[in-house]
């Protein structure tokens, strides 16, 4: 667990470094529309320009970065004219709403359709199933938005559907290899019945990398949040990364790609974390 | 399956050449404007009818399509011989350069890939020419895809390394370079081609999601993303159903592209 920690914090460090360089190298950095205040004095503008002359040194740049963002400063957004933390805070709850029910839908769904797949070993269901998800993974995340769009569908329902292809088909193929383990099929030939297979015999040996899937769909989810939110007109932070973008924001959405990130290293450490154990208690 | 892999090929080969015979197929150039005739429905002059500033879809489509066709399999390119290098190099080396080069690489995953790519994409110039942008966004997509078969191809690269045909090379005196260029990109080319081909429909994917939130290729020049972004406009009870057709295609694209692989050189 320390390990994991660490490598978190780590990876947390190496890319604000590189976020930091992102925003120090960005065009238009250091210049300040203030300086066209004509009322100012060329004395006051020298003054202005001599308080950031620190930052001009990209590793100062980087700990006084650093130190603002362990008091929990983010900086400001040059578009919106708004702190980032707080712009953060005010949308973060709303993607992390949209993307937990996304999976939820997404997994049951998804999983669901695998195991009924597996168990029933019915072709006309695999041949359903595959064709659905077949067109499901060919459309962008963004096409599916804007179908949601035209056809006036509840846009948090979206994340679901761009989750459930790529759920299906790793279960799906888990689960069929899981099931043709000399153990499963020796179950089966004893007269057990499905769910006792299911259960006890083919859901322990897929576990650990069905919940190592589960941390890999949190940064899909996260991903398809940026077309889901912009089109449909969702205030989450994928939203708030497309404005910025188009606004070339690129201090917000540093700090942004920096906030996704680590909650989807957290995602796939805690992931991680629980396949481990699932297999030492397997043992 | 065979038969699917091979009505995907020669879907695909028949779409790239209509696509290259563009200019000789398509009824106008893709940024001439009929001025008179904007939303038109499909015509003789017009088979797609024309889009909301009178340009004609049909050449708009072959157009857009020449240029994902052309450019995103150059992006995989660029990701799969850039996944060949890293991978390859950190795989065959082992030990410390192995240890850190798969570090980075798992720094590059971890990042989420829309949110890198919109972050890179509003560093570089947005006010640029058409062709610079196109060029510019498929670069973008071939310089960062390269992470994830990076580790398929070191993993791959780590047991060639300890195989027998390579420690017989070496008892038989080939130095690193020849070690490599002779024995292990050879054994290495089925990786990557199938992660070039999984690179392709991966790209075109990411290029209409930039493209439909106007991240992508700039106007006037069509791409999949400018294409898609028309269904913006589309509504049900107008009837136009030949708004769908670049939907359509784009999906017949992006699962040929899915059935060229076998079942044995798709990942699980």
């Amino acid at each position: 667990m320390p390990k994991l920690v660490a490598k978190i914090l780590i990876t947390v460090l190496i890319g604000g470094f590189l976020g930091a360089t992102l925003v120090r190298l960005a065009p238009g950095f250091g210049a300040d529309e203030e300086e066209l205040d004509a009322r100012l004095s060329h004395r006051s503008i020298e003054a202005m320009r001599d308080t950031r002359k620190n930052e001009g040194n990209l590793f100062v740049f980087y700990f006084g970065y650093l130190n603002r963002l362990l008091h929990g400063d983010l900086g400001n957004s040059r578009t919106l004219q708004r702190p980032v933390s707080q712009l953060v805070a005010e949308r973060l709850p709303e993607t992390l709403k949209s993307v937990a029910l996304g999976l939820a839908l997404g997994w049951s769904a998804g999983f669901l359709l695998a195991v009924a797949i597996v168990m029933s070993r019915a072709w006309y269901l695999d041949l359903l199933g595959s064709l659905l998800v077949g067109v499901l993974l060919c459309l962008p995340a963004a096409v599916l938005a804007l179908l949601f769009v035209l056809a006036q569908a509840p846009a948090r329902f979206l994340l679901g559907l761009v989750v459930f292809p790529k759920i299906f088909r790793y279960s799906r193929n888990l689960l069929a290899r899981s099931s043709a383990l000399p153990h499963v099929l020796t179950a089966r030939a004893k007269g057990l019945g499905n769910v006792r297979v299911l259960v006890w015999h083919i859901l322990p040996t897929a576990g650990p990398q069905l919940l190592a899937l589960l941390g890999v769909t949190v940064s899909v989810a996260f991903t398809a949040a940026i077309p889901m939110e912009a089109l449909c007109d969702m205030p989450g932070i994928g939203q708030l990364a497309w404005k910025a973008a188009l606004g070339r924001d690129v201090a917000l959405l540093v700090n942004l790609t920096m906030i996704v990130t680590l909650v989807t290293l957290t995602a796939n450490s805690i992931s991680d974390v629980m396949g481990k154990s699932f297999r030492v208690s397997e043992a | 399956m065979k038969w699917a892999r091979i009505t995907a090929i020669v879907f695909l080969l028949t779409v790239s050449a209509a696509c290259l015979l563009a200019d000789f197929i398509a009824p106008a150039p893709y940024a001439h404007q009929f001025r008179e005739e904007p939303d038109a429905s499909p015509s003789r002059q017009h088979p797609l009818g024309t889009d909301d500033l009178g340009r004609d879809r049909f050449s708009r489509v072959l157009y857009g399509t020449r240029v994902s066709l052309l450019l995103a399999p150059a992006a995989a390119l660029l990701s799969s011989l850039m996944a060949a290098f890293i991978g390859g190099i950190a795989g065959f080396s082992g030990g410390r350069v192995e240890r850190w080069v798969m570090a980075g690489t798992d720094l590059f995953l971890s990042l989420p890939w829309l949110f890198l790519l919109i972050t890179v994409r509003a560093l570089l110039p947005l006010n640029v020419s058409p062709i610079v942008s196109v060029l510019i966004t498929f670069a973008m997509l071939g310089c960062l895809g390269w992470a994830g078969a990076a580790r398929i191809i070191c993993a791959d690269a780590r047991a060639l390394a300890q195989s027998d045909f390579i420690l017989l090379a070496r008892a038989s005196g080939s130095n690193g370079f020849q070690l490599l260029w002779r024995h292990l990109v050879p054994n290495l080319k089925p990786v990557l081609y199938a992660q070039f081909w999984i690179s392709v429909p991966v790209f075109i994917l990411t290029e209409a999601n930039l493209g439909i939130l106007g991240l992508g290729v700039a106007e006037p020049l069509p791409s999949w993303g400018s294409l898609l972004r028309e269904l913006e406009g589309f509504s049900a009870i107008s009837g136009q159903a030949w708004q769908l057709v670049p939907l359509i295609l784009f999906i017949l694209v992006v699962s040929s592209f899915h059935l060229v692989l076998t079942k044995e050189e798709l990942p699980v």
